[in-house]
């Protein structure tokens, strides 16, 4: 099948590499055979494992019912899991726009230093999570945190704040992880977005009079929404199903407080061996995913403007 | 009609009025200065906010045993002399290398096998219009809301039926399904921007439409391929729980799951090789990830606003 | 005509000096020297006057009507408007409005809500900027409109928003930047025919930009035509076109251009309606110039006769020579043979072969 060029082809024949249809067909094939082969079928085996009683020492598929489905739902291990993914994502996406949105409107203007300070903003999210959580671990460890020590040396504190040894604390730990983590992200998309204002409008506003607030407020706020919105998607997707910090920092506890869907799912499966409960509290990560991913993409089909 | 200028601050100026216009011209200039100085602040505090945990890695991991396990020490400074211990501990002592070399063949394959898969699709989305390309981008959004979290636990049981359990390959086989979505979906709308015309002009010229896609598209596409090279790199050095659930012996480890998990033993943290570790890995993806930046960027909005 | 207001001040008199925009020695320079956008300008209105800068793309028009607005600060001289320097002073201080190319209407918001914004930005209060705005809109007859976005209407509608949008804070100057160049063809000259009509109603000075000479000379009091960064000639359209100043303004301006011939050490100029056949010129008035000429094309255009020919007498190399013949002269005008053409002395003009500056007239026959 050659592709090279031809100055009259005499034989109009059509070849493959001209058949549109079955060029498509054929470009396609291989990330279709990909999304199915590990990703469709892996989806309905999880189905399966739940309704199953397969373990690590028992790997035959035999049905049981709705016997996993029950123990899941009544236990509160379960159920602190199931909470704190949904309140974790809710704080830390909040937090991650605002933030990104000041460190947005402050990288798109031009300054001494700009590389060396985006470098620096971008430093978290380009660091493997694994490795950023390690490094917290030790900031925020219950005896030598580095954080602790500049709280005392300022006065602020007497003894340490234990961060991963107090429930509520062991909480905001992870989120500030998370934030710390995607800010960067989420402060580069927004850039892209506020880049893309024409500078028409730019010279508008301001011979139009409007101050910074009312600027930010009324035009550069509603003329990024859209793209906020896939920060936000992205950020949540990536909080949302990330097991990695709870992992490493608490493991999901004290006490099982800080345990989230994918940690506790890993526990219970890999862990504990037992595939089938594993299989099933995963489960739950897709209605809640579906359910954030249409609000968002809802509330952003009626601003469509550009 | 003039407003007062000293009540709002969008009103004009009576310009006949001298005084009023100096008045005016200063306030201007001390709100520049004023708002040069919170630009600066913000810029600082977000720059010591995102690399200070860094910087502190970076001295923690030459500070001698001693120095760190003192909890009255000041963690940035070096109380003791700085020792290179612990880097050596990394190099020779464990298997850091090992891991290193492991992530980054499995990252280089995993982007090419990206590319490779991806490409074709994207222009198959972006140009040939079939009736199932709408239904198929959806398709493949609605992958991103089956994380590996939730599929680990039955692609364990089929990485086991490949026969690739503990074994690195395992990850090459797998980590696509998390790089290709992302990456047609950047390469679909960056191809939507290149006009139509030119590979109609190659057609007419005598190319196939396979070939005015190898020949012309490709090149054309380059930006866009730079942001998923980057991007699906990230994503594999980054990957942890399929790491985690895949492999258990060392030799196959990557960064990702290998510093966590070997430079713990029990009880026992190797905190100056781990923050090592930590710096040696971030700092060069971040030198290169903000070269790119301005080409990530471009790929990446085009991809945004059109997809 | 001005916007409602609470009390209107007289008109005349003290007020006019404020609406008077002045610019003495401007410059802009970028790249530390290395480019010059605008090279030293001193041009100054008069009240109510609607002023065109017309040059080709970067000779510095936009440039300096940004720094008039504020929109950019210049590298040396001053802005004065209502007889004071403005330099430092915010666009919004200034008392100024803008209309952009692309006409820069807020997308996401309704057409009352674009007008509306400059308003709010001036802190007024909810009933008096209704008042305004449905003044503005009812004067520029977009009122039926007012909910619509801007990407529900058309180019010319978008331009009677953006026209809205600029005199609902009642400005003393009016800053256009080429605001009919995205229009169809067709729609541009009834636009100019109601921009014009529009600013001698409410009698504001306006700064216009434009690189179209056509429009320029039928919207404009007085024209500066600029070249890279420098005002070539300033005067009316009449001036502008009769007795351009240099080579540049007089190949600029007039379509098609003045004929330039080369004589050695300076260049003959002449506009192409003033050279017909002989018949059709009648010697009373001065002195006529009678020379042979070569045809090689002609081509009807709008009832005119363009003849491109050779002038061989004239110029060194043959001078090539276009003649606009009106319908209203029906001399028979043949391309295969020599004609005698001729031209009134009056209407020659001589520029230096140098600079292309214009210089008085020199003897013409050899």
């Amino acid at each position: 099948m050659s592709a090279g060029v031809s100055t009259w082809d005499r034989r109009p024949k059509r070849k493959l590499a001209d058949r549109d249809d079955l060029l498509a067909k054929l470009f396609m094939l291989p990330t279709a055979v990909y999304i199915i082969g590990l990703v469709a079928l892996p989806f309905f085996l999880a189905l399966l494992f739940s309704f199953s009683d397969v373990t690590t020492g028992n790997p035959s598929l035999d049905f049981v019912g709705l016997r996993q489905w029950r123990t899941i739902l009544s236990s509160s291990v379960f159920w602190t899991s199931f909470w704190n993914t949904i309140i974790f994502t809710g704080i830390s996406m909040v937090l991650i726009v605002v933030i990104a949105h000041i460190l947005a409107t402050v990288l798109v203007k031009d300054f001494k230093g700009k590389w060396f300070v985006r470098f620096c903003v971008l430093l978290p999210w380009t660091t493997p999570v694994s490795l950023a959580a390690v490094s917290w671990l030790w900031l925020l460890n219950s005896i030598f945190s580095p954080i602790d020590w500049v709280l005392r040396w300022f006065g602020f504190i007497e003894s340490n704040m234990y961060y991963l040894g107090r429930p509520v604390l062991a909480m905001g730990s992870i989120i500030a992880v998370h934030v710390w983590r995607i800010v960067p992200l989420a402060t580069v998309i927004i850039m892209a977005g506020l880049m893309a204002i024409p500078s028409d409008i730019e010279d508008a506003v301001e011979v139009d009079g409007a101050g910074f607030w009312r600027k930010l407020w009324e035009i550069d706020i509603p003329l990024t929404l859209p793209i906020t919105a896939v920060a936000v998607l992205f950020g949540a997707i990536l909080t949302f199903a990330d097991m990695t910090v709870v992992f490493i920092l608490t493991r999901g506890g004290p006490t099982q407080s800080t345990q989230v869907l994918s940690s506790w799912a890993f526990f219970k499966g890999i862990e504990g061996g037992d595939l089938a409960q594993g299989a099933a509290i995963a489960l739950f990560l897709f209605p809640l995913l579906l359910a954030a991913a249409i609000v968002i993409l809802r509330a952003v089909r009626h601003r469509e403007v550009m | 009609m003039t407003v007062d200028a000293g009540k709002f601050s969008g009103g004009m100026v009576d310009l006949t009025n001298k005084d009023e216009v100096d008045r005016r011209r200063r306030q201007r200039r001390r709100r520049a200065r004023g708002g040069r100085a919170v630009l600066y602040g913000t810029a600082l505090a977000a720059a010591l906010a995102g690399a200070g945990p860094f910087v502190w890695s970076t001295i923690t991991s030459f500070k001698a045993n001693p120095d760190l396990y003192t909890k009255a020490n000041n963690p940035f400074i070096f109380n003791l002399p700085p020792t290179l211990d612990h880097w050596r501990l990394l190099f020779y002592e464990s298997e850091f290398l090992t891991f290193a070399w492991n992530t980054l063949w499995v990252g280089i394959v995993v982007v090419a096998i990206t590319l490779v898969i991806g490409l074709p699709a994207a222009y198959a989305l972006a140009r040939l219009d079939m009736k199932w390309s709408g239904p198929l981008g959806i398709a493949i959004f609605f992958v991103y809301l089956i994380p590996p979290t939730l599929l680990f636990i039955p692609l364990t049981r089929v990485v086991g039926n490949f026969g690739l359990l503990n074994n690195t390959w395992s990850m090459v086989l797998v980590y696509p399904t998390i790089t290709i979505p992302v990456s047609v979906w950047l390469l679909t709308g960056y191809l939507k921007g290149i006009p139509k015309d030119i590979e109609e002009q190659a057609m007419v010229d005598g190319y196939s439409r396979l070939g005015a896609f190898l020949h012309i598209v490709v090149p054309l596409t380059f930006p866009g391929i730079v942001a998923v090279i980057v991007f699906a790199f990230t994503l594999s050095a980054h990957e942890f729980i399929y790491a985690l659930a895949f492999v258990s012996s060392t030799a196959e480890k990557t960064i990702s799951v290998g510093v966590p998990t070997e430079l713990i033993r029990g009880d026992v943290f190797y905190w100056q090789s781990l923050q090592a570790a930590v710096v040696i890995v971030a700092l060069p993806i971040a030198l290169v990830f903000n070269v790119l930046l301005q080409r990530f960027i471009a790929g990446f909005t085009m991809g945004a606003v059109k997809g | 005509m001005r916007a409602p207001d609470t009390e209107s001040p007289p008109e005349g008199g003290g007020l006019s000096m404020a609406h008077v925009v002045e610019v003495r020695g401007l410059k802009k320079h970028f790249e530390a020297g290395d480019v010059r956008a605008v090279d030293g300008v001193d041009v100054a209105t008069s009240p109510g006057e609607y002023l065109v800068l017309l040059g080709p793309s970067g000779c510095g028009k936009t440039t300096l009507l940004r720094i008039i607005a504020g929109l950019e600060d210049p590298t040396e001289g001053e802005v004065l408007i209502g007889g004071n320097v403005v330099n430092g002073l915010p666009p919004r201080a200034r008392g100024i409005a803008m209309v952009f190319q692309s006409y820069a209407l807020y997308p996401h918001k309704s057409v009352l809500d674009n007008i509306d914004f400059p308003l709010k930005a001036a802190g007024l209060d909810p009933q008096e900027r209704r008042k305004k705005a449905e003044w503005a809109a009812k004067l520029l007859g977009i009122d039926q409109l007012l909910h619509r976005k801007p990407r529900n209407l058309s180019g010319g509608e978008r331009q009677r928003v953006a026209l809205a949008r600029a005199i609902v804070r009642d400005p003393s100057v009016f800053l256009l930047d080429e605001p009919l160049s995205n229009l169809d063809a067709k729609l541009r000259t009834s636009a100019r025919d109601e921009l014009k009509q529009f600013q001698e109603r409410l009698g504001t000075t306006t700064i216009y930009v434009t690189h179209d000479q056509v429009e320029a000379m039928g919207l404009g009091d007085r024209i500066a035509v600029m070249f890279q960064g420098k005002v070539r000639q300033l005067g009316p359209p009449k001036e502008v076109y009769s007795d351009p100043a240099d080579t540049f303004v007089a190949t600029f301006i007039g379509s098609p251009p003045m004929n330039l011939i080369d004589r050695g050490d300076h260049l003959l100029g002449f506009r192409p309606e003033n050279f017909l056949p002989v018949d059709a010129i009648n010697g009373r008035g001065g002195n006529v110039l009678e020379v042979d000429v070569q045809v090689h094309r002609i081509e009807y255009l709008s009832g005119d006769r363009h003849v491109y020919a050779t002038v061989p007498s004239l110029g060194r190399d043959g001078a090539h020579i276009i003649a606009r013949i009106p319908p209203t002269v029906d001399v028979p005008v043949f391309d295969d043979r020599d004609q005698r053409f001729a031209i009134h002395e009056r209407d020659l003009r001589f520029f230096d072969g140098n600079t292309g500056e214009r210089v008085p007239p020199r003897p013409v026959r050899s």
